[in-house]
Order: C-alpha cells, then structure tokens, then sequence
C-alpha cells in the first residue's frame, strides 16, 4: 500500500526523521488558518500518489494566508495523470541549501534490504540512477542487523555526504530504518531530503509504502487506506475478504488460485483479438476451496459490473474436486436468486482436474439457461469473447 | 531420484494439529508420504490417529521430532502471525529442508528468516512462503498439491503458482512428473527457478523441465541466463500476467509490475532468447512439451 506524502510525513515524525511542520487539509477555506498556525508563508502541495506533481502545477508558493486559500482553490480538484486532488498540505517553508536523496526499499533480486544515497536528489531517482549512475550509491543491508551506526556511516561514505553534515545524514538513516522496520514498510524514501540555511537536515517529501501481509500485527495501518480512491467493486469485494482487481474489459472473470487466474485474463485477452478485441474486466481469485458461498459472493461482485458482458469460470479442481466445485456453483446460482440478484449474463463454465467428469454432469444436469459448459480452458475463453463480443 | 523428496523423506508437520494442518497430513499420508511426527508444544507427548490407523507422535518443538525420528523434512502449516517462528526453529535445528506453506507471511519475516538460513551456512532449504509445496509423485507429498492428478514419469516441473502447477501437471499426466516444485509467488522466497532448474539438470530421471513464471521481480530473467550457461535439457516455459496492469498486486504479494519492470513480456523474451519454448496459453505449453518428448 503507497501512502499520501502527508501520511509519510507522520510516520517519519512519529520516528524521529526530522520533517517541517504541516497540516493536511481538504478544502481552501481550511487553508487559511492552516497557513496562520504555519506562520502565513507555506507551501501548498497536491497529495496524489504519482510523481511529477511539482511540474504539473500541483506545488505551489503561498506568499500568505489569502494567497493560500487562493493557491489551494487552484490546486485542490486537479487532475495529475489521472489523479484528482483531493488534499493539499499546507508545509512550512525551508530554506534550502542543498538536496540529497536516501531510501531503503526491499530487494527482491538479493532477497535481501537495500539503502540506496545521493548527494544527487530533487530530482526523480530513475533519471539519476540512468544518467549518472555513480552518483547514486547503494548499500545491502542485512536483515538480521539492520542499520547500526556503523552501516549508517558506510552509507554516508558511500555517497559521499559533505563532512560537516555527515554525521547528521547518518541519524536520520537510522531514523529512517526504524520507520522501514517498525511499520513493516517495503520501501522509505525522502526526496529531497534537505539542508537548510541552517546547516539542518531536514526531510522534505517522503514516499512510504507498506506491506499489506503484516497487517496482522500493525492495526494502525487500515486507517491509512484511501477508500475514497477505491474502486467501488474493489470495495465491495474486499469487505467480502475476495481478492479482485477491476480492469478496463467486458468478461467478467472468476478463477481458483493467482496464477490460474492472471492466466486466464491473458487467455481471454488473446482469444477477444478475434472478437472485436474484448478483454478481461477483472481479476478475481477465489481461493483453492471454490466454496457455494464464496463462489456467491465472487458471481454478485462481477455481475454488479456494469461493463461485463459474459462471465468466464475457469477452476481447475485439485483439492477441491470438480463435483463440489459444481455444486458450490449451482448452489451460488440460487443463492444469488434468493439474494434477489437476477443474473442475466451468460456463464461460461470450464472444469478441470479431480472429478471433472462428475462435475460437468452436475452442470449439465442442472441446466441453468445461462450457463454454458466449455471444457478447455482456451476454448472456454473463446466462447466467453464471443459472448462479450454480441 | 528425484529433487529434494523421496520415499527416503522422513516428514514432520508444524502446525499438524491445527485444522489445515491435519486435513492435508491426511492426504499426505494417502499419497505414502513418510510421516513421522507433528509439532506443537502443547500437544506434545500426545498422539494423533489418522485415516487408516496411522499414529502420529506430536513434538514439542523440530529439534526434539528430528532426534526422536530422524526427521529430514518440514511441512509448515502455522498461522502467518507464528511463521516466522516456526521457520526460525526449523532452521536452528539444522533440518535439511522447510517447506513453509502459509500464505501472507510478512516480507521482514521472510527477509528475516532467509537471512538467517544463510547465516546458518544454508544447512535448511526453505521452500516457499506462500507455496504449495513438492511432490515426487508415487514417493512422497510435502505440501497441498492434489496427489492424484498425475503419475511418476520424467518431466520435472517448477512453478511460481499452485494451480498453474496443477493444471500442468494433469494435462501431462499420460507422461508424469520425476518432481513438481512450487516455490511461490512472495516478493522473497528461499528456493528460486535456477535452485530447482539446477537440481532437475542434475537428476537422471528428469528428461524435460517445465518452468511456470509470472509478473514480479526478475527471477525468470535470471533462471533464463542460467539455463542459457547452465541447463543442457530441454525447457519448457510459461509466464502469465500479460495483462496485468502496472501498479497492482495480482493475488500474489510479489505479482506486480513496477514500472516497466517485471513485465510477463520482458521474462517471455529472457526465455526465449535462452533457447527456452514458451507457450503462450498453458494449453500450448503442455503441447510443447508433449512434442519434445513424444514427437
């Protein structure tokens, strides 16, 4: 989970990492008195989670009070690459001297932490990382002894810091990993991180994303999720413990297991080039079990799809057996009729695996008007493009 | 021989006692798995009867189950909150290999316990998190894989996904696996694509290596640069997730695509150019190893 700038700037403060003061607001009105308690001057910045907002408009000077009202009206309700504005913070200003970056983030490939530090920063880090790459250092942490003082100066060196602020980049790192560790974060990054008139270092914008599997030991966490972003169907079918992902298409899919199921878009995707060009309009993993009632719930989410047009089950019954799986949907059918949702979209069905036979008889047997059996997974996407396609 | 498991396999189960953890010894033990032990330190000293009679003697902790049984082999069932733990214990009694199933394992206790595994010289493998564990069809079952869908034979199969595994596994099972290796789909994992491409390479009953791959990460990229040096058998490819978009976990913790990287795309070309065949359905990956090996 990405969070906002301002969410990062409280975590890094409740953390130690030194931040500016600053105060999240979601009308103009509210900046006014935001920018009083800042002192009149601020700096007014979108909260959207994309970069490039700087060059897009979405960051802007406050000379006082009024001018902040005036520049969170400008801001607030803007479109950034697809993200409307619908926060600003309101920042104290900084006297800024010079700019760095520093980060830790996971590293898949070594399985293993990484601190990567410039003096370079300010700029996106792929353009340093690209165009000047040895300015750019980075530095393996071990997971098991993290970053003590001593790995937080070779960090320092290996970027190459300036002497009389060496020391000082060296305790925010520290700072920094103990936000990286205590919420579970796969990636603190603060760019620019700053030092002002002052000789102070200062983290001035922030980029946090946590780890959705540790939820279990950090409660805190789910009041950081934008839900007003969501999706609506995403919404719905979270509540409901499904793991779905709306897409831009017109099949609707259901499938049993993350990798059958990324599959299967990629199956359906190729078979609609045929149809008019129809793809996927969701990814939805079910699980191994495939239950009735989780079957119910999976079918109400996708037929609630405005844009679905045909509706592609693909299981492949392992554990579970085709026969159950097959009753679990005749049972969601009535189910869902007894919920009073009337499902009007036609079914392409594919069973495969333990019991397939068993299974398939069980569907055609119960001869839902609805529901069509195909019994290859690539024929069963074909059909379920045709479908779409009508 | 085939990789990792054997009929040899002496399996113990952390978390058996708990209600996933004795459904799937159940069918563990359908499918001959050796096993020899549970472990829970509340139950220890107790035992467990399953379907058929089997008694099995629960452990208060690994250590303790592998010096009673000579246990070699780990299934872990416990609750994600407990894995870390259990994995930890499992390394510290030097057990040769962990099998860790549980699914939404936090990436610090994943880094933590894998950092641990190579402090500790590597003695444990750890498979997994998030995995469905390996068969050697007709030995043994270390993990969830469904035990009557394929047959003992000669292709050796490694795969990100469970299901993906499964389909496979049963669309070829008129020619039957040697091993079938789920290594999982979590942003860091103990035994990798090349770990398992490595040991099929090196087994003699291993005629043709499937490899199932997906968006995340670049392990395919570098399981294509070692087959290209490395593997001299026929390999047999499948990526999915082409269609994912850029930015959002595809069921997997380590399904995404960032940016531009960890495109189904890029891994498809990394194979292709390592001389790998990959099919574009798994349908049509099933069909291009049925035509290496039977024409």
């Amino acid at each position: 989970m990405d969070l906002f700038e301002y969410q990062a700037r409280d975590l890094f403060a409740k953390h130690g990492v030194p931040v500016l003061a600053g105060e999240v607001i979601d009308t103009p009105e509210a900046a006014r008195a935001a920018a009083e308690r800042l002192g009149g001057r601020a700096v007014v910045k979108a909260q959207v989670k994309v970069g490039g907002r700087g060059k897009a408009g979405g960051v802007k000077l406050a000379a006082d009070p009024a001018d902040a009202v005036a520049k969170a009206e400008a801001i607030l309700g803007m479109d950034i690459k697809g993200h409307t504005v619908h926060k600003v913070m309101l920042a104290e200003t900084a006297d800024i001297k010079e700019e760095y970056y520093v980060s830790f983030l996971l590293d898949r490939t070594n399985r293993t932490f990484l601190a990567m530090a410039s003096v370079e920063g300010g700029v996106e880090i792929e353009v340093v990382a690209e165009e000047n790459p040895e300015a750019l250092a980075k530095v393996a942490v071990d997971a098991l002894e993290g970053v003590t003082p001593e790995k937080a100066a070779e960090i320092v060196a290996a970027a190459k810091f300036p002497a009389d602020i060496a020391d000082q980049v060296a305790d925010v790192l520290q700072q920094l990993w103990t936000v990286f560790i205590k919420e579970d974060a796969l990636l603190v990054e603060v760019n620019p991180l700053v030092k002002t008139g002052e000789g102070k270092i200062v983290a001035l914008d922030g980029k946090v994303s946590l780890d959705e599997n540790a939820a279990f030991r950090q409660p805190g966490h789910e009041a950081l999720e934008d839900k007003a972003a969501a999706n609506p169907l995403e919404a719905k079918a979270k509540a409901k413990g499904l793991n779905y992902v709306k897409l831009d298409g017109e099949v609707g899919i259901i499938g049993n297991g993350a990798g059958l199921v990324m599959s299967t878009l990629d199956v359906v995707a190729y078979a609609g080039e045929a149809h008019g060009g129809v793809k996927p309009a969701n990814f939805l993993d079910i699980g191994g079990g495939a239950s009735a009632e989780v079957m119910a719930n999976g079918l109400e989410i996708i037929l609630g799809d405005p844009d679905v047009k045909s509706v592609f089950v693909n299981v492949f019954g392992g554990i579970t057996a085709c026969d159950e799986v097959a009753n679990g949907i005749v049972q969601a059918l009535a189910l869902l009729g007894s919920r009073g949702e009337e499902v009007t979209k036609p079914l392409v069905v594919r069973l495969d695996g333990n019991n397939a036979e068993l299974g398939r008889k069980i569907l055609s047997d119960a001869n839902h008007p609805l529901v069509q059996r195909v019994d290859t997974m690539d024929g069963a996407a074909d059909k379920a493009a045709e479908l779409a396609a009508k | 021989m085939a990789i990792f498991l054997t009929k040899d396999s002496k399996v113990i189960v952390q978390g058996m006692t708990g209600a996933t953890g004795m459904k799937h010894t159940t069918l563990m033990l359908g499918d001959g798995t050796n096993i020899v032990g549970g472990v829970n330190p509340r139950k220890a000293g107790t035992t467990v009867t399953f379907d058929g009679g089997r008694e099995v003697p629960v452990f208060g902790g690994v250590k303790e189950a592998m010096e009673a049984t000579g246990a070699d082999v780990t299934v872990i069932f416990v609750p994600e909150k407990f894995t870390k733990d259990a994995v930890v214990e499992a390394i510290e009694a030097e057990i040769p290999l962990a099998v860790v199933i549980t699914e939404g394992v936090a990436v610090h206790d994943s880094a933590a316990f894998w950092a641990l595994a190579q402090q500790k010289g590597n003695k444990t493998r750890i498979i997994g998190p998030n995995c469905p564990g390996l068969i050697t069809p007709g030995q043994s079952n270390a993990g969830i894989i469904p035990g009557d869908i394929t047959k003992p034979g000669r292709i050796g199969l490694v795969s990100k996904s469970g299901t993906l595994t499964y389909q496979m596994m049963y669309e070829l099972r008129d020619i039957g696996f040697s091993s079938a290796v789920g290594i999982g789909g979590d942003p860091i994992i103990g035994t990798t694509h090349i770990d398992a491409l490595a040991a099929f390479e090196a087994d003699p009953d291993t005629d043709l290596i499937v490899m199932i791959g997906e968006i995340g990460g670049d392990a395919e990229e570098r399981a294509a640069a070692f087959i290209e040096q490395h593997v001299t058998k026929p390999v047999v490819g499948y990526v999915a997730g082409f269609t994912a978009p850029e930015g959002k976990t595809m069921g997997h913790a380590g399904a995404i695509v960032s940016g531009s990287s960890g495109t189904a795309q890029a891994k498809k070309e990394a194979l292709e150019a390592a001389g790998v065949k990959v099919g574009k359905t798994p349908s049509e990956t099933a069909r291009l190893a049925r035509e290496i090996l039977v024409g």
